[in-house]
């Protein structure tokens, strides 16, 4: 078989995070990998290390380690001011190789595909992707992924036993971030390494980013289908009123009624809502893989047979233009009420 | 300028709704199941396309799997793709993200000048995504993953593409050849053109590559060549839902909602 740089022989005891940030500030995934992994590396006993690439980013060290990491080891450089693939990968290559860590983990976010899918083959390594939960087994130091496939219909338990970094890529949302703690020691390393400017092949031409858009966390998720005919205004409202958000099936976004980003279900966001209500909504597989993390789920739709209603907590049959504009009301009155 | 030559990676998928797990076997009930290119694909063809419709060349299509993919590949052929590279080998087989990589890597090479690369965003069997970056890696060119949009200059074999980003935009520029990933749902596949059909449903427009038509190492494809092995495999759990159904007027059901809703908060 293939032979990997390093192997399961020369590992060290160390589970890494690829610290990945934007504009200053450090992704959310990041920091709950850190929880992640400070929970696997206590359990086996092992380090935390957060790599950092960048360009004037030491200051994200500190809060790395108050979020559990033991050390930081900081590569920074003027060309790696903007991710570029070229220019990352040929960094984290030379810390992997200086420190040989048996874990590596990275979000499953475009970069850190990215970064993980190309470096994984530098280092003739495994890498499960995209993982849904990860374990440590404390007596062999083996990584043990869930991934899922078929649009989240079937689960599968992945592992690796000779080859080293053992890596994943871990989905967003999946790990919660712990509490930081501004009195907890770690250490700081500045990484050698060689970066000739050829390397960085690729050219950022602009980025330009904002508020980001999070549908994953909410206490309520008010989401429209082909049902609703395409009257989000009354979606806005009742989130709105509920404090909660918006979201879509895929048709109504394909038809421009709602932007893609509020898209839910397998090729959309993958939502843990206290309540999702679904308005007009059939209930395919696609849409519902996207809300069956919800603790309730709330059905409208005007077919007494349609599918939604296996998937649902309370049921209502019934045409949403009647609907809606009651429960509008409902939710105004009692807000009255209680004086809000 | 010599013409574009344009490859597209496509693979054929289970359609996710019919899988299922036995749950003492713990296998994947693969019996009865319908197949179809993978959903993602499509777009990655359409988004060569595309370009094809701008500045003409060729598209290759090229497939790693079993041979009954062959069924399945013919659409795009019949959407405006030239020809089709079948990769089919039991020795190919069990591949996990660094054998496939390998192997795909070695079909191009293969079909040798190749500018672009396109490749869905992630296959809804493994969706791991990571065939792109690690096909790029073996191949030691460039990538540009996840693209809403992308516009060459092929005179300058310069790729410009587009990427949607938390509340914006990123754009990346790089020389040929490139990797590139369309992002699912990016465009509207085209349909087939009924008047190329038969001529993509004739014998030989698909080229079969076995074991022994490509420079691999032995120890690189297949099982032998994947360090990673699935050690177990479960139905994702469904939940179970309490399927209580409200009756009355509206007005009767928009005040039990708001109740529970109440309840909730
Ligand atoms: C590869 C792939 C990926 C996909 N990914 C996603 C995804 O991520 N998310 C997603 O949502 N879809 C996805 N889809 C599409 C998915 O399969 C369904 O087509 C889609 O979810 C259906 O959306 P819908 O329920 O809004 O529309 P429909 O299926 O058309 O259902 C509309 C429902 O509204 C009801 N209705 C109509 N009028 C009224 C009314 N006046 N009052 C009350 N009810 C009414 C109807 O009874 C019907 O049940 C994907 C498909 C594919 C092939
Ligand atoms: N066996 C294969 N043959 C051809 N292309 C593939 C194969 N596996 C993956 N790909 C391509 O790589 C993309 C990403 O796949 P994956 O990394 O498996 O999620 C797919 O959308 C295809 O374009």
């Amino acid at each position: 078989m293939v032979e990997s740089l390093y192997n399961v022989e020369n590992e060290n005891p160390a589970i890494w995070v690829f610290l990945e940030h934007h504009d200053g500030v450090l992704e959310g995934v990041s920091l709950e990998l850190l929880s992640r992994g400070r929970q696997l590396a206590d359990v086996i006993g092992w380090e935390l290390t957060g790599l950092l690439i960048g360009h004037q980013v030491a200051s994200l060290a500190e809060e790395a380690i108050a979020l559990g990491a033991d050390r930081v080891i900081l590569a920074e450089h003027p060309l790696l001011e903007h991710f570029t693939v070229n220019g990352y990968v040929h960094v984290a290559q030379q810390a992997l190789l200086e420190y040989q860590p048996s874990i590596f983990l990275s979000g499953a976010t475009p970069d850190g595909r990215d970064l993980a899918g190309r470096l994984a083959v530098r280092m003739r390594t495994g890498l499960n992707a995209d993982c849904t939960d990860l374990r440590l087994d404390p007596k062999t130091g083996i990584l043990i992924c869930e991934v899922s496939g078929f649009g989240g219909g079937v689960l599968a338990l992945i592992e690796m036993e000779t080859h080293r970094p053992q890596m994943a890529t871990v989905r967003p949302g999946v790990f919660v971030p712990g509490e930081a703690d501004s009195g907890r020691a770690g250490s700081l390393v500045s990484l050698e390494f060689d970066l000739p400017p050829e390397i960085i092949q690729t050219r950022v031409v602009e980025r330009v980013s904002g508020e980001s858009l999070d549908l994953t966390q909410l206490p309520i998720l008010v989401c429209g289908g082909r049902g609703i005919h395409g009257h989000f205004e009354w979606m806005y409202e009742l989130a709105n009123l509920l404090g909660g958000d918006v979201g879509a099936t895929r048709p109504p976004v394909d038809e421009g009624h709602i932007e893609r980003q509020r898209q839910i279900g397998s090729t959309g966001a993958i939502c843990r809502p206290k309540v999702a209500i679904c308005f007009g909504i059939s209930g395919a597989f696609h849409f519902i893989v996207g809300i069956q993390e919800a603790d309730m789920v709330i059905a409208i739709n005007n077919d007494p047979k349609a599918e939604i209603f296996d998937h649902a907590d309370y049921c209502i049959v019934g045409d949403t233009h009647e609907i809606v504009p009651a429960l509008i009301q409902e939710i105004r009155d009692w807000k009255m009420e209680v004086g809000d | 300028m010599s013409t574009l030559h344009i490859v597209v990676c496509i693979k054929v998928v289970p359609k996710p709704e019919e899988i299922a797990v036995d749950q003492e076997t713990m296998l994947l009930i693969r019996d009865g199941v319908r197949s179809e290119i993978n959903p993602p694909d499509m777009n990655a063809i359409e988004m060569a396309l595309k370009l094809k419709d701008q500045y003409g060349g060729r598209i290759s299509i090229l497939s790693m799997g079993p041979l009954f993919f062959a069924d399945y590949l013919r659409a795009p052929l019949a959407m405006g793709a030239d020809h089709i590279y079948l990769m089919s080998d039991r020795q190919f087989g069990g591949a996990d993200t660094l054998a496939t990589t390998y192997t795909l890597a070695a079909g191009i090479r293969k079909l040798g000048n190749v500018d672009l690369i396109f490749c869905g965003e992630e296959s809804s069997d493994g969706a791991t995504g990571q065939v792109p970056a690690g096909l790029a890696e073996w191949l030691g060119i460039n990538q540009l993953t996840q693209m809403d949009e992308v516009v060459i200059d092929p005179k300058k074999k310069l790729a410009r593409g587009r990427r949607e980003i938390k509340g914006g935009h990123l754009t990346l520029e790089t020389p040929f050849p490139v990797v590139i990933s369309a992002k699912t749902a990016c465009n509207e596949p085209r349909f087939m053109d009924y008047t190329i059909k038969p001529w993509a449903f004739e014998e030989g427009r698909i080229t079969i590559w076995r074991r022994e038509d490509l420079e691999v190492e032995d120890d690189h494809i297949g099982l032998s060549g994947s360090p990673t092995r699935v050690s177990g495999l479960k139905q994702a759990p469904g939940r179970s839902r309490q399927r209580k159904f409200l009756k009355g007027n509206p007005a009767e059901i928009a005040n039990q909602l708001g109740k529970i809703l109440q309840a909730t908060s």
